[in-house]
């Protein structure tokens, strides 16, 4: 089947710099947050960037996230890039407490260690925790592009794909059944990103 | 492990990339959108581009030459952004969250104020809390006088009429929720002599943010030497990798020779 993505429009996010990888890669892609749109969709993207609360609050008011909670339970592939990562989270801590889409029951976003420089800015390596598809022909060590202050966490194991070392070993991938999480932007993490984008695309209902 | 950046800096002006020397002489160079494609073609850590226009022409009304030409700022990123496989920072003419917003949905990554946050530095608070302080890098230009350091708003001649020192302003500016800080010593625009070594390191100690160093390279050594001697989190710079097309690879190629942690050079993509 050709795959149709959908990149969930909930005004904010860096929505145009991950449809032009989209477009750089040959995969069909649409910014949109219509029912219709989600509902034809192969594959969901949450892109992601700036605070937790906002983008909350952006999401519940412009996403039709009922809809899309279906459409997840279905079956159908998320992957949440960032912040659109971070709000899979049950409670986030940016600033203020604030309820995640508890997409991973249990867990929470939490702030990076107090006694390093932040936010973590560039370009840094992941390791490989457990095999996944998601990282298909992407190397133990590889370089990815992060830009976050805050990270999640309280993942149990299984779903802890790769990590990341700064001041404290944190989630760079995450995925559980048709989810997948990235902290890192592999819109903008040159050829590691592309490979994990095409592999995306690649993951079937 | 976490890499050190090497950023290069694009200044635009009215349609055109251009060279500065001192803040006030300008070259033109040429098309921005190739340029960006170059440098993402050599695997750029990230990149600045600084829109310097003085006025809101975004074309070079010039049907002579190949230049695409723009409607206006968001036109151009967005062109500009189709090309980019890097990070972007964008900065200029930002005074509001709107416009902050209009950039990022253009296809910016990033941010970053300088005049704006002096004027009314609750913007920084304000724009940190709307998209995340890691998407706010705020600008700062400095003179070298005597020793001192002196912050320099726009292209005033008068350093001294801002009475904020510029170690101050650094520390209100991290307060106040900036993510990230370029630091740009004008003195050394152009000039090729090296990093403000003693005062980048001095900052990069006390700012809990990353620190941007910008100012006066003139060869890949003297990368090196502010890499290697300050805890300064990325060097930039603008003109030294304007005239050569593998300048990005010669950069991390020297870097990772001298042991330091960037990204190991790669080789030229072509995909865009």
């Amino acid at each position: 089947m050709k795959s149709k993505i959908c990149i969930l429009d909930y005004g904010s996010g860096n929505v145009t710099s991950v449809k032009n990888a989209f477009d750089r890669l040959g995969l069909e892609s649409r910014i949109s947050n219509e029912v219709a749109d989600i509902a034809k969709a192969s594959h969901l993207v949450l892109p992601g960037v700036g605070a937790f609360k906002a983008s909350m609050e952006k999401i519940e008011a412009n996403l039709p996230f009922n809809v899309i909670r279906t459409e997840i339970s279905e079956g159908k592939p998320l992957l949440g890039i960032c912040v659109g990562m971070q709000v899979f989270a049950e409670s986030g801590y940016e600033f203020e407490v604030h309820p995640g889409l508890n997409l991973i029951p249990g867990s929470e976003v939490i702030e990076l260690p107090m006694d390093i420089s932040k936010p973590h800015v560039g370009w840094n390596s992941i390791k490989v925790e457990n095999s996944h598809p998601i990282l298909n022909n992407i190397d133990d060590g590889a370089d990815f592009y992060f830009v976050h202050s805050y990270f999640l966490s309280k993942i149990n194991n299984q779903s802890l794909i790769a990590s990341c070392d700064y001041g404290v070993k944190f989630p760079a991938v995450v995925a559980q059944d048709n989810l997948v999480g990235v902290q890192f932007h592999p819109e903008k993490s040159q050829k590691n990103g592309d490979k994990l984008l095409t592999n995306f695309v690649e993951l079937v209902q | 492990m976490k890499k050190k950046r090497v950023i290069p800096v694009l200044l635009h002006k009215e349609g055109w990339l251009v060279q500065s020397k001192n803040f006030k002489e300008y070259k033109k160079l040429g098309n921005p959108q190739k340029a960006v494609q170059r440098l993402s073609e050599w695997d750029s850590d990230e990149l600045i581009y600084l829109d310097i226009s003085k006025n809101e022409t975004y074309s070079t009304n010039r049907g002579d030459t190949a230049a695409p030409e723009y409607r206006d700022l968001p036109d151009l990123l967005g062109e500009v952004s189709k090309v980019s496989r890097m990070p972007i920072t964008i900065g200029g003419g930002i005074q509001t969250l709107q416009d902050i917003e209009v950039r990022l949905r253009a296809g910016a990554d990033k941010i970053t104020i300088n005049r704006a946050a002096l004027a009314d530095p609750s913007l920084i608070k304000l724009a940190s809390r709307e998209f995340g302080r890691q998407c706010i890098v705020v600008s700062i230009d400095y003179e070298e006088i005597d020793e001192k350091r002196h912050l320099r708003v726009g292209n005033q001649k008068t350093p001294n009429s801002n009475p904020l020192e510029v170690v101050e302003w650094l520390l209100k500016v991290e307060e106040l929720g900036a993510g990230e800080i370029l630091l740009n010593s004008v003195s050394r625009d152009g000039m090729k002599s090296g990093y403000d070594i003693s005062f980048l390191g001095q900052v990069a100690d006390r700012l809990r943010i990353p620190v941007i160093a910008c100012g006066g390279a003139g060869n890949w050594e003297h990368m090196a030497e502010v890499l290697s001697e300050t805890n300064v989190d990325a060097v930039a710079a603008a003109n030294i990798f304007h005239f050569q097309d593998q300048s990005v690879y010669l950069a991390r190629k020297y870097l990772t020779s001298k042991g330091l942690p960037v990204r190991p050079p790669s080789i030229q993509s072509r995909r865009g």
